[in-house]
């Protein structure tokens, strides 16, 4: 059973069609990118998938239920491009958020706090509050919140988009590492072509107006991946493929080239 | 005292230096050009006066303080509950919002005359009804504004959570309200004192603090009046520094408290 099923979903905005029968299924463990220029729809996939926005027409199901069944079973984490931290609160009670929504009892709750810090390698943070925290070590706080319910699916969107590029490049390969160990499925939402090939399973090309699915890259690269796979030939193969593929769906660059 | 409103002592000397500065030069400019009572009295004169009636006006100005005090916890607490309310149903809040604000710029002052025919201008009751109106709006305005300005995202994540209402209200909208709350209520505690003390001036109890100065002031006992002016000054910033004080136990969280 796939971990999303996307069937003939619709989205209208008024006059805009935001999404247009979009087909897509995601498997268990898979690391599925959206990727796409603005108004291509990926966000506004993404909050389907999370029923934070509702579809027009079409069915969204997460884990064989309705988006938003998934919602109300809390079968995702979701992290966004802003770390949303409450600053009223500290690392270890930010984490704690959803199990304390989810009415957790406290030995538990810090028991599973402290396996988060761990995991998001924050140790000795645990008492800081947000504003004493570099926007990276914020961003791994939000993580260790979405996964610290143990979901299946954690949706990203954009979460290092307003990091710096040596910061995430680092969180790149965290992620993937905190992938690995959670055996979660992620989809994320990105607009760097070079995070989306190297995190990646599968890499789903959008185009705008109307947000359609252009192309659907799969990513070969061996895994465990590291700075090393960043230099591969075939890391430079995949990132053409998927560069071209978004010229093409968006149609004012020019057409690639027609081979000589 | 000095660390509860967030300084250290010694950023408190250049502060220091112009209070007594002034009052110095105030002092001999008035002896200099033999400036007359009526204008100023000397502030040493003040002083003297000052010391000299402490004992009836503390119990005057305690009298009046119990006005301001009753009538700011009256006021603010049940704009904070209107806000909460105003806020949970928005609806009710676009409907009233611009009555709210109309009723801020009215000089609620000029009710004074009134509740003193409501309740017996003696009654501690006729000014505690006004400090609560003067109090009422700012903290209102001030509260619904903070529990609506919650980050979008914030509100997003807690629905992920499928958290209810009350959870968001308690979790997000609350906190998030906080710094907004207490700038309301530093406001009302400039207005509470005011509130009270002029509200006595249209008519009070013998022994109120707003009374004393203007029967002073009507017979030319103009250090007398001064001294009482002094104290509701006084007054009023030790219920601007309680707030403060308060805040900042309160407000532990952020960054400009902990320097």
């Amino acid at each position: 059973m796939s971990v999303v099923q996307i069937k003939e979903v619709t989205k209208q905005f008024g006059p805009t069609t935001a999404l247009q029968s979009i087909d897509l299924e995601i498997e268990e463990r898979e690391f599925v990118s959206l990727i796409g220029p603005s108004g291509c729809g990926k966000s506004t996939l993404l909050r389907i998938i999370g029923d934070l926005i509702q579809p027009t027409s079409g069915t969204a199901l997460v884990n064989g239920k309705a988006a938003r069944q998934g919602r109300i079973d809390r079968d995702y984490g979701i992290v966004f491009q802003d770390a949303v931290l409450y600053d009223w609160r500290t690392v270890a009670k930010n984490i704690a958020l959803p199990l304390e929504l989810a009415r957790w009892g406290r030995k538990r709750r810090a028991a599973k706090v402290e396996e988060m810090v761990e995991l998001v390698e924050l140790g000795g943070f645990e008492s800081h509050y947000p504003w004493q925290l570099s926007g990276g070590m914020q961003q791994r706080v939000a993580i260790a919140r979405a996964l610290s319910f143990d979901p299946a699916l954690l949706l990203m969107d954009e979460p290092f988009g307003a990091l710096d590029e040596m910061t995430r490049e680092r969180l790149n390969i965290e992620l993937l590492n905190i992938w690995e160990a959670s055996g979660s499925t992620i989809v994320f939402v990105t607009h760097s072509i070079a995070e989306a090939v190297f995190l990646s399973t599968r890499v789903v090309v959008m185009s705008p107006r109307p947000g359609r699915i252009a192309d659907v890259i799969p990513i070969d690269l061996p895994r465990p991946r590291s700075a090393v796979t960043r230099e591969d030939p075939r890391f430079f193969e995949l990132v053409t493929q998927v560069r071209e593929a978004l010229h093409l769906g968006h149609d004012t660059d020019r057409k690639a080239a027609a081979p000589a | 005292m000095a660390r509860l409103v967030g300084r250290r002592l010694r950023d408190w000397v250049p502060a220091l230096v112009v209070l007594v500065g002034s009052i110095a030069l105030l002092e001999g400019v008035i002896r200099a050009f033999n400036v007359q009572a009526f204008l100023i009295p000397r502030p040493s004169a003040i002083a003297t006066t000052f010391w000299d009636m402490r004992s009836s006006l503390w119990a005057a100005g305690w009298f009046t303080f119990q006005e301001a005090l009753g009538g700011f916890v009256l006021g603010s607490g049940f704009a904070i509950l209107v806000a909460l309310f105003f806020a949970r149903f928005r609806i009710l809040g676009s409907a009233f919002m611009p009555y709210a604000i109309a009723a801020n710029a009215i000089p609620i002052i000029a009710f004074a005359p009134i509740t003193n025919s409501w309740f017996s201008p003696l009654d501690k009751s006729s000014k505690i009804s006004i400090v609560a109106v003067l109090c009422f709006f700012p903290v209102m305005v001030n509260t619904l504004r903070g529990l609506t300005s919650v980050n979008p995202r914030a509100l997003e994540l807690m629905e992920s959570y499928a958290a209810g209402q009350i959870e968001i209200f308690r979790r997000v909208r609350i906190p998030t309200a906080l710094p907004f709350i207490f700038t309301g209520l530093k406001v009302a505690t400039v207005l509470a004192m005011i509130g009270a003390v002029v509200g006595e001036y249209f008519g009070g109890a013998l022994n109120a603090l707003g009374v004393q100065i203007l029967t002073r002031a009507r017979v030319a006992q103009f250090q007398e009046a001064w001294a009482g002016i002094l104290l509701a000054c006084l007054l009023g910033i030790a219920l601007y520094l309680a707030v403060v004080a308060l805040e900042r136990l309160t407000l532990r969280w952020v960054p400009s408290t902990f320097e």
